[in-house]
């Protein structure tokens, strides 16, 4: 009987598991690594600091996902939502379920395609645990959301709603664009720019958000999801390590495409922004405090570790500092504009949030946004809640109706445009108008939601025909959070004044 | 530059003049009007004056904002694609030389929005 094998030789009999092949040589097996310009001079160098192993792999998820679904049920059974702090959370809930969780199941087919298609087994190994880790968590986010989608609107057709609806038109194509570039760009994307330098932005604004308004099913998930998201950011960073070190050629590709994804994920984040600092009735913490330490301070010193293979923090950094001050108000205002074609409520902050909002940005909320939305306040008191009736002008890249801001006039819109073959195109900064500009073939033909809809591929003409073409249930799933089943529900369950008539959600 | 691309990449812009019916976008903003979120884009036909681009399409998206009734449209100034522009208001928007995607700003001297 053989000896039990030491980890190290145990670890390395159950991952590098490939071959030099020689019926078909290695560059027709794997004909995808080497197009995008990355040289790479030795495989084996990748080092995968979590050395783990399928069969610990399943043991140790198995049992994380026993607990963590037990905890679900239990939130269940016990009518967990109606400890939360106020049915405005829900709102962050549905965003994250339309918006996030189909970004999971994103992943888990890119990393997928990853792990099939580097050369190096060490790499593929990497990609194809990530790939399943996303799977899970796209599973677990559905089923945690199920309980709300029971007992609120606007959670029924999240996947229906990702494919067609403008807003989510931002992430989805965001991680097209990711699927659609090769391995390498596809790892400093998501790999390194999501998962390494962002994804605290995500998640902790979420899940300190569910914490603090009492949904600990959402809590459990973030909790459950730590240990993954620590090796995901480990195998980010170690590519880009990888990159680097291989071939001084690979330092200015490597360059270009961090810039590009961190601004990417940057514009992906303004929806977070807002998320936190307006949909939160209870609020950990601001957008521009979240991004100071997660940003500014972590990012820095993530930087700083990296100037020496000559990488430089991108140079639009300073738009975002100042931008800080100004992303969330001004990503509310869009959403409360075009309230009537989302699947989410909005509504503007009573004086309490106001305050806290003046106190968390004293340089700008009083002066740029509180009279806008005092007035939008008082106009829909007197029953005269405004919606826009129109279709607004979208950045080409980023695909967010263009209501930013230049750096350094809060009071003007930002407009950029490039010609190419002959059409305009039109962009919120100059960033995106970059990225455009380095690969207009890839940006000329995405899919633009306003324009869409007047070529007549979203179900015809007029806003109703479009909201049935995403399949909204009408009045209750879109408009303000005042007057939607959700409030009156709420009230209704909770007692609250208020409460006339509604009755639980049948779906 | 061209596209990282494993082999052609075909130029297929979806957006195209051709695909919108007869019609061109344009999109119009209000300079420093932000209640109106972002400039606002329609399907409009090249023949149609300039005049029913303010008197009937541009009230739809701006007619909300409270300074909308105190616009004086005689002193109003515009820009086109970015270059001063004085529009005709019989004439077209083609005649005009406002194509498809273009952008039409506008300014309302001493009106200069809700700011605090
Ligand atoms: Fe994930
Ligand atoms: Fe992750
Ligand atoms: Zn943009």
């Amino acid at each position: 009987m053989a000896n039990k094998l030491n980890m190290r030789d145990r670890y390395k009999l159950m991952t590098r598991l490939g071959w030099e092949t020689s019926y078909q040589p290695m560059d027709k097996v794997f004909p995808y690594d080497s197009y995008e310009g990355i040289k790479i001079k030795d495989w084996d160098a990748w080092e995968d600091p979590f050395r783990m192993t399928m069969d610990a792999y399943w043991k140790y998820q198995g049992e994380k996902e026993k607990k963590l679904y037990a905890i679900m049920d239990a939130f269940s059974q016990s009518n967990g939502h109606l400890n939360i702090s106020d049915a405005r959370y829900v709102n962050a809930l549905k965003l994250f379920l339309q918006g996030v969780s189909p970004l999971e199941y994103q992943a888990h087919r890119g990393f997928a395609r990853q792990g099939r298609h580097f050369t190096g087994e060490g790499a593929r190994v990497a990609c194809q645990m990530q790939s399943l880790d996303e799977l899970r968590h796209v599973q677990t986010q559905i089923h945690g959301m199920s309980h709300f989608n029971k007992y609120f609107d606007g959670f029924h057709d999240f996947a229906h709603w990702h494919d067609r609806v403008w807003y989510l038109s931002v992430p989805k194509s965001f991680f097209d664009d990711a699927n659609t570039a090769g391995p390498f760009e596809f790892m400093v994307a998501i790999g390194f720019s999501f998962e390494y330098v962002l994804t605290n932005l995500l998640f902790v604004p979420f899940m300190s958000g569910a914490a603090y308004n009492g949904d600990m099913s959402t809590v459990s998930f973030g909790f459950s999801a730590q240990s993954d998201e620590a090796r995901h950011m480990t195998l980010g960073l170690e590519a880009i390590r990888f990159m680097l070190e291989q071939h001084e050629d690979n330092v200015p590709i490597v360059q270009r495409w961090i810039d590009k994804w961190l601004w990417r994920g940057y514009k992906v984040l303004s929806l977070v922004s807002a998320m936190m600092d307006y949909m939160l009735p209870e609020s950990p913490m601001s957008w521009k405090e979240a991004w100071e330490v997660y940003f500014e301070q972590n990012g820095g010193a993530l930087f700083n570790d990296l100037a020496r293979y000559g990488i430089t923090v991108p140079d639009y950094a300073e738009i975002c500092t100042k931008e800080k001050e100004h992303l969330s108000h001004q990503v509310w205002g869009i959403l409360y504009n075009h309230t009537a074609a989302a699947a989410i409520h909005t509504w503007m902050p009573d004086d309490a949030k106001m305050n806290w909002l003046s106190e968390k940005y004293p340089d700008t909320f009083d002066k740029y946004y509180r009279p806008r939305f005092e007035y939008w306040r008082d106009q829909a008191e007197n029953g005269n809640r405004y919606y826009s009736q129109t279709l607004p002008l979208v950045c080409q890249t980023c695909q967010i109706p263009m209501g930013f801001t230049e750096p350094d006039d809060p009071t003007q819109i930002s407009y950029r445009v490039s010609e190419y073959n002959g059409d305009k195109y039109h962009f919120c900064s100059d960033p995106c108008k970059a990225i455009f500009d380095f690969e207009p073939e890839k940006y000329c033909h995405a899919w633009m939601p306003p324009q869409q809809i007047f070529q007549g591929n979203c179900g015809g003409e007029g806003l109703p025909a479009v909201l049935e073409h995403y399949k909204f249930n009408l009045g209750a799933d879109n408009m303000d959070y005042v007057g939607s089943p959700d409030e009156a529900n709420w009230n209704l369950w909770k007692g609250l004044n208020g409460s006339v008539s509604g009755d639980v959600k049948a779906s | 530059m061209a596209v990282t691309a494993i082999g052609d990449y075909p130029v297929l812009p979806r957006d195209g003049v051709e695909n919108f019916h007869g019609n061109q976008l344009v999109a119009v903003g209000w300079d420093h009007h932000l209640m109106i979120d972002a400039p606002m884009a329609f399907p409009l036909p090249a023949g149609m004056p300039f005049a029913a681009l303010v008197g009937e399409v541009i009230p739809v998206a701006y007619s909300p904002h409270p300074e909308w009734e105190k616009i004086d449209w005689e002193a109003v100034t515009w820009t086109l694609d970015g270059e001063a522009f004085v529009p005709n208001m019989e004439a077209s928007l083609e005649e005009n030389g406002i194509g498809h995607k273009s952008v039409i700003r506008f300014v309302t001297p001493g009106l200069d929005g809700l700011w605090g």
